[in-house]
């Protein structure tokens, strides 16, 4: 439509509002500022005095935190290390292990909440506005939705080699329903709006109203199911390392490092410990920021009152 | 009444046929060559020709899909290529220890998430309120792993006050049973506590906005009386309705609690039969566990009628 009709006032559009509204809110920040020194973690892992997480040194097994020693690398190299959180049974230091892994972690939880996001969306937008796909669509994804989530992925993955993206791919598809039923239920609520009824009235295509009108009134409620899909994604890639069935045990993920560490945890509880803290830290950052986004952008749940 | 009941029956066919198809196309819709995937890498071309032929895959998928179902149906869910016995009867071996684990879970859950969060929404904002929320929100972050070997290092290695690991069948006591059930049984209620409370806070709390609440107070009614008789029993369709939808969280969280604590139940066979590679096997419980989880959330629906009167189809 080329006709603009009311013209925002300059000081603060509601967009702007509404951000700040958001950024207000002391879950969003506390968790936020957590996740992005999370991110800022993981990405500088290389220069944060971390050692090759992978290199297996036999004169440095199971070490307590806190020890230092000496690192012999495969290349020759010899150099002082300290370990403060120790080293595994192969004497690979947890402390690299841990900050590499947040990167596998993080990767994996964005991944996932934005390719099921896409996925759902898709499916969503097709089922709640083609009225004819609905009944079959909506069937099959209560189908899907009946088995349990994670055993879902944990036989995905054991059916596929298990990788970066089968892992992703794996994690993703149990949560493609529970989005497809989110954006369905906004499109049949959106649809009925006067604003839709006047863009159908003056010959709009389909496909431009559904992403001009449909799509961007379904993206808070989105952004804040994709936040909890990535808290999740996040846990289950963690269970799938820690269970055998995830990434290969040399890649250095919290659920690989706690899974070896499990095997000594009467004697070695830290190893388990730290990278548990980790996870259940990165889980926590990524939660809050979604209650308090549920909380600021979500207008269903202001209504009820449920802060 | 009778009508409803047909209804929602009726409903659940087509649920269940995905599930069947999902759980039947797994296998189907593997990259590769199925029977090569099973054989695994050192396998023989005569192991893999052999699996094909019990798998029947030289067939039309359709037929195999049929032969597949009705064996299903008749309660034959295949041989299992790991462990040599037929997948119903290591299913029915593991059942015990699972269905203690979820019942004692279960139980736990309700009896500490109901009172707690009606306790939340009847102080309103008060910090039983923060801090119920609070925990939740870390319940629902805290991964059951985790949390389970913190109990196991606090609980049992620190203090010893419990077993390590392990399982006791009922018959062996039931104070072994139980014992061996309850650091299992707290781990695993954690997030499900978080997911009730959460749910009852806010369910009780919208209750107790109601008109009738204010007229049950304004004519004397004790306090008690009108959370418990008024609020709770009208916001108990969200809390069961929670219950059963949760039962998914708890047969994710069975496959990992199951694994930490030792327990030989279905989790554990889950997670033996992937490493294995053993598919028929991954295939029963998955099916097992989705019907169960089907049929659970059907009885949920039909408790509607009785926790609702208002409730009429």
């Amino acid at each position: 439509m080329s006709v603009s009709v009311a013209e925002a006032p300059p000081a603060l559009t509601p967009r702007r509002a509404a951000w700040g509204k958001v950024w207000r809110n002391n879950a969003v920040r506390l968790g936020g500022v957590l996740l992005f020194t999370l991110i800022l973690i993981s990405i500088l892992a290389p220069w944060l005095g971390t050692i090759d997480p992978a290199g297996i040194d036999p004169e440095n097994r199971d070490l307590l935190p806190g020890t230092s020693g000496n690192v012999m690398t495969l290349t020759g190299e010899n150099f002082a290390h300290h370990f403060w959180m120790g080293t595994d049974s192969y004497g690979r230091d947890i402390y690299s292990r841990v900050l590499y892994g947040g990167r596998v972690s993080l990767l994996v939880g964005i991944c996932v909440a934005i390719l099921s996001l896409v996925v759902g969306i898709g499916i969503g937008l097709a089922a709640g506005y083609f009225r004819w796909l609905d009944a079959v669509l909506m069937r099959v994804m209560d189908g899907l939705m009946a088995i349990p989530g994670i055993l879902l992925a944990i036989a995905l993955v054991a059916l596929w080699q298990a990788s970066l993206l089968t892992v992703i791919v794996a994690i993703a598809v149990p949560e493609v329903p529970r989005v497809t039923r989110l954006v369905r239920a906004l499109v049949l609520s959106i649809r009925e709006e006067l604003y839709v009824e006047a863009a159908v009235s003056v010959g709009t295509s389909t496909l431009k109203l559904l992403w001009r009108h449909v799509l961007p009134n379904t993206v808070a409620p989105l952004i804040v199911q994709g936040t909890y899909i990535c808290a999740s994604a996040i846990l289950v890639e963690a269970i799938l390392s820690f269970l055998g069935v995830g990434l290969p045990t040399d890649v250095p993920t919290w659920g690989n490092v706690m899974a070896e560490g499990r095997l000594h945890f009467n004697t070695f509880p830290h190893n388990v410990l730290f990278p548990g803290v980790f996870l259940a830290v990165t889980v926590l950052a990524v939660n809050m920021l979604g209650d308090g986004l549920r909380d600021t952008l979500d207008p269903r749940f202001n209504k009820r009152g449920d802060k | 009444m009778i009508r409803f009941v047909a209804t929602r029956l009726f409903a659940i066919v087509p649920v269940l046929l995905v599930v069947a198809v999902a759980v039947f196309l797994m296998l189907r819709l593997t990259p590769g060559d199925p029977a090569a995937v099973i054989a695994g890498d050192s396998a023989t071309s005569e192991q893999i020709e052999q699996i094909r032929a019990g798998l029947g895959l030289d067939k039309p998928i359709t037929t195999q899909f049929v032969i597949w179902f009705s064996g299903v149906l008749r309660g034959d869910l295949g041989e299992s290529f790991f462990f040599k016995r037929t997948v119903a009867s290591l299913i029915a071996q593991r059942v015990e220890p699972t269905l203690a684990l979820a019942l004692c879970t279960i139980v736990l859950a309700i009896v500490v998430a109901v009172p707690l969060g009606v306790l939340a929404a009847w102080r309103h904002g008060g910090w039983l309120d923060r801090a119920l929320m609070g925990f939740s929100t870390l319940g629902f972050s805290i991964p059951v792993f985790v949390l389970g070997y913190l109990l196991i290092w606090l609980v049992s290695i620190k203090l010893q006050w419990l077993p390590v690991q392990g399982y006791r069948r009922l018959e062996e006591g039931l104070w072994p049973f139980f014992k061996h059930l309850i650091l299992p049984s707290i781990t695993l209620s954690v997030i499900y506590i978080a997911l009730i409370a959460r749910v009852t806070r806010a369910s009780v709390a919208e209750a107790l906005t109601e008109d009738y609440v204010r007229t049950a107070r304004a004519k004397g009614l004790p306090e008690l009386a009108v959370v418990i008789r008024h609020a709770l029993a009208n916001a108990a369709v969200p809390i069961v309705t929670v219950i059963g939808i949760g039962l998914a969280l708890l047969i994710g969280g069975v496959v990992v609690t199951e694994s930490v604590y030792s327990i030989p139940g279905l989790g554990r066979l889950t997670v033996d039969a992937v490493l294995a590679r053993d598919f028929p096997t991954i295939q029963g419980v998955i099916l097992l566990f989705s019907v169960a989880y089907v049929l659970i959330n059907l009885l949920v629906d039909l408790s509607y009628l009785v926790l609702d009167p208002r409730i009429r189809y």
